[in-house]
């Protein structure tokens, strides 16, 4: 039992790296475009899954990541300093945002993140001197890595992956380290962990900047991997959608990101046919989904055992009634 | 100075709207910890509806009415059942993603299924204007903060006073010693429903003249109603009034004198600074936690 989560991951990743030369360039611009709302909601996981706050402006941080790398290189500077600018400012408006919100309820952070996104959505349409306003920022260049140009899709690609294994790896140590553990207990149980000595303040906190730092990563890839950003797709809309991903995968799972990233961004694919009725479609989807599946995806299984359990118990209290009765 | 008595006015005329919305949204994390992230689409519907009644020839007052029967049945009742009562014993997250997903469907549908357009919608008031000190006034604000007050207000008076109210809040309190004491804590919890099912039907038939009635008009409309109702203080519904004057008023000042563009960030910023200073909200009690 414990062999074959090993054997489905080292299929994956042969997949991986196997797979996309032979795809057309649409079809790896897919792969990558997964691949960078994978990173993206590998923060948002552990933010919402491991750490249990309810962050609804994922998008925002993502839109900050893009654009400071977008404004950087357009100003003239490497890609290789847009990324550590991005991944800082992340980290300091996450912290600047959570401050105040989680001083009350998990519930306020996700209040304070929805309107968070929606200030940073007003700030990238209006302020055009910075942002280009709703003519977005263009011809934004693929970087150089080692001195290998990014510029074609399949080196592209085959960065990102590399981003993401690393940021996975990243998150992996995190998640089983000391600081990992006192994430997941103030999720299970605030008050508990507060008296054990754990600053849940600083824990949680800390959670939210590590998952918006994330988001800026993934920004700092899309920006390049499409070459043309504008503010729509870091709405709230998009934002939902990566809460969504992260629920639908099954949040506090390790590999959700991978699964709701995928639903996610070959959800509108599929739908393409329903054309205007897209987002009713999507949205009445994600109500099914819910009301099926509260867990998301990767909850199935625990599902199945706990079912199997259940039923088991109930042969067994059948099965002697006397001793039930007395 | 007239100028601004005026903005003040108008801003007190849309806050007592989203104070409308915020009550319902208050009533319901009260009494069975739902959080409606469709508060806006509860809103945005009945205007609909009561258009499409006035096409049948129906006036507006016969329209308001079959809207509330429609809205108590759908988006009371068949809220309730079929989305707030399953998802509820798994905690707030399912129920967040599922009431938006049920916004993102409602918005949606009416785009696609009827109109992605702005409709016009009657006005209860005529177009009339009054001087009070040198600020003038329109019937229309006027009347619409008058009608919010009394809907608010009533609804506050019927929670204490009446002995369903009080159920009702013996419910929000204390599910389980209501339930020993005999209460019939589900129809309660129905009744709280459809409170707010009517409660978005009175913002709808205010709002609209103005909003007008199009696919999107709950989306800024929903959000308003959340700040309003954590600014005045989530466990009290005279906070929901409160918090939605507020953030009508601050809105519309805002938009005035610093910048129009950014007026929808505004309720963001007052309630940043109310969490800070005051997390309980302005009218709230301070909740003590259990381990």
């Amino acid at each position: 039992m414990k062999r074959l989560p090993l054997v489905l991951a080292a299929a994956a990743v042969l997949l991986l790296l196997a797979v996309p030369p032979f795809l057309k360039n649409y079809g790896i611009y897919l792969f990558t475009y997964w691949l960078v709302f994978v990173i993206a909601t590998m923060g948002l996981n552990l933010t919402i899954g491991y750490a249990g706050q309810k962050s609804l402006g994922h998008a925002a941080f993502f839109g900050i990541g893009a654009y400071t790398v977008a404004i950087l290189m357009k100003a003239g500077f490497s890609f290789w300093l847009g990324l550590p600018a991005a991944m800082a400012g992340c980290f300091v408006v996450g912290l600047a945002i959570g401050f105040p919100a989680l001083r009350v309820q998990a519930l306020y952070l996700a209040f304070a993140t929805l309107g968070f996104n929606t200030a940073v959505w007003l700030v990238l349409r209006n302020e055009e001197w910075l942002t280009g306003g709703t003519f977005g920022i263009n011809n934004i260049a693929r970087p150089s890595f080692l001195g290998l140009s990014l510029a074609r899709p399949l080196a592209f690609y085959y960065f990102t992956l590399g981003v993401t294994a690393l940021l996975a790896g990243c998150l992996w140590r995190l998640l089983a380290s000391p600081w990992g553990k006192a994430f997941t207990a103030l999720r299970d149980n605030p008050t508990r962990a507060e008296s054990l000595g754990i600053d849940t303040r600083a824990y949680t906190l800390l959670s939210f900047a590590i998952g918006a730092v994330y988001a800026g990563v993934a920004g700092a890839l899309f920006a390049p991997l499409v070459e043309f950003i504008e503010p729509a797709p870091f709405g709230v809309n998009a934002s939902i959608m990566m809460y969504l991903m992260v629920v639908v995968g099954g949040a506090g799972h390790f590999l959700a990101p991978l699964l709701g990233a995928a639903v996610g961004v070959l959800l509108p694919e599929w739908l393409r046919f329903a054309q205007g009725w897209y987002l009713f479609f999507f949205g009445l989807a994600v109500v099914a989904l819910m009301l099926w599946l509260p867990d998301g995806l990767l909850g199935i299984p625990e599902r199945l055992r706990a079912r199997r359990l259940a039923r088991s118990a109930r042969a067994a209290v059948l099965a002697e009634p006397r001793e039930r009765e007395a | 100075m007239t100028d601004f008595l005026q903005l003040v006015f108008s801003g007190m005329a849309t806050g007592g709207i989203y104070a409308l919305a915020a009550l319902g949204f208050t009533l319901l994390w009260q009494a069975s910890g739902t959080v409606n992230f469709a508060q806006g689409e509860f809103v945005m519907l009945p205007a609909f509806a009561m258009l499409a009644f006035g096409k049948f020839g129906l006036p507006l007052p016969l329209a308001f009415l079959a809207t509330c029967v429609l809205a108590v049945g759908v988006l009371g009742w068949g809220f309730k059942r079929g989305i707030a009562d399953p998802l509820l014993k798994f905690g707030l997250m399912p129920i967040v993603v599922a009431t938006i997903g049920l916004a993102i469907a409602l918005r949606n549908g009416v785009r696609a299924g009827y109109s992605a357009e702005a409709h016009p919608f009657p006005s209860l008031f005529a177009d009339k204007l009054f001087h009070v000190g040198g600020a003038t006034v329109t019937l229309a604000d006027a009347g619409t903060l008058a009608i919010a007050l009394v809907l608010v207000l009533g609804t506050q008076a019927f929670l204490a006073r009446t002995v369903t109210g009080r159920a009702m809040q013996a419910v929000a309190q204390n599910t389980e010693s209501a339930t020993v004491l005999g209460i019939d804590v589900p129809r309660m919890v129905f009744y709280t429903f459809a409170i707010n099912a009517l409660l978005a039907c009175a913002a709808a038939l205010l709002v609209t003249p103005t909003y007008l009635a199009k696919f999107d008009m709950g989306e800024s409309l929903g959000t308003k109603a959340f700040f309003a109702a954590i600014i005045g203080g989530f466990n009290n519904s005279r906070g929901a009034l409160a918090g939605g004057l507020v953030v009508g008023v601050c809105e519309n000042l805002a938009a005035a004198y610093l910048s129009p563009a950014y007026k929808d960030a505004v309720a963001l910023v007052v309630f940043m600074a109310v969490v800070l200073f005051k997390p309980q909200g302005l009218l709230g009690r301070r909740v003590e936690r259990k381990v």
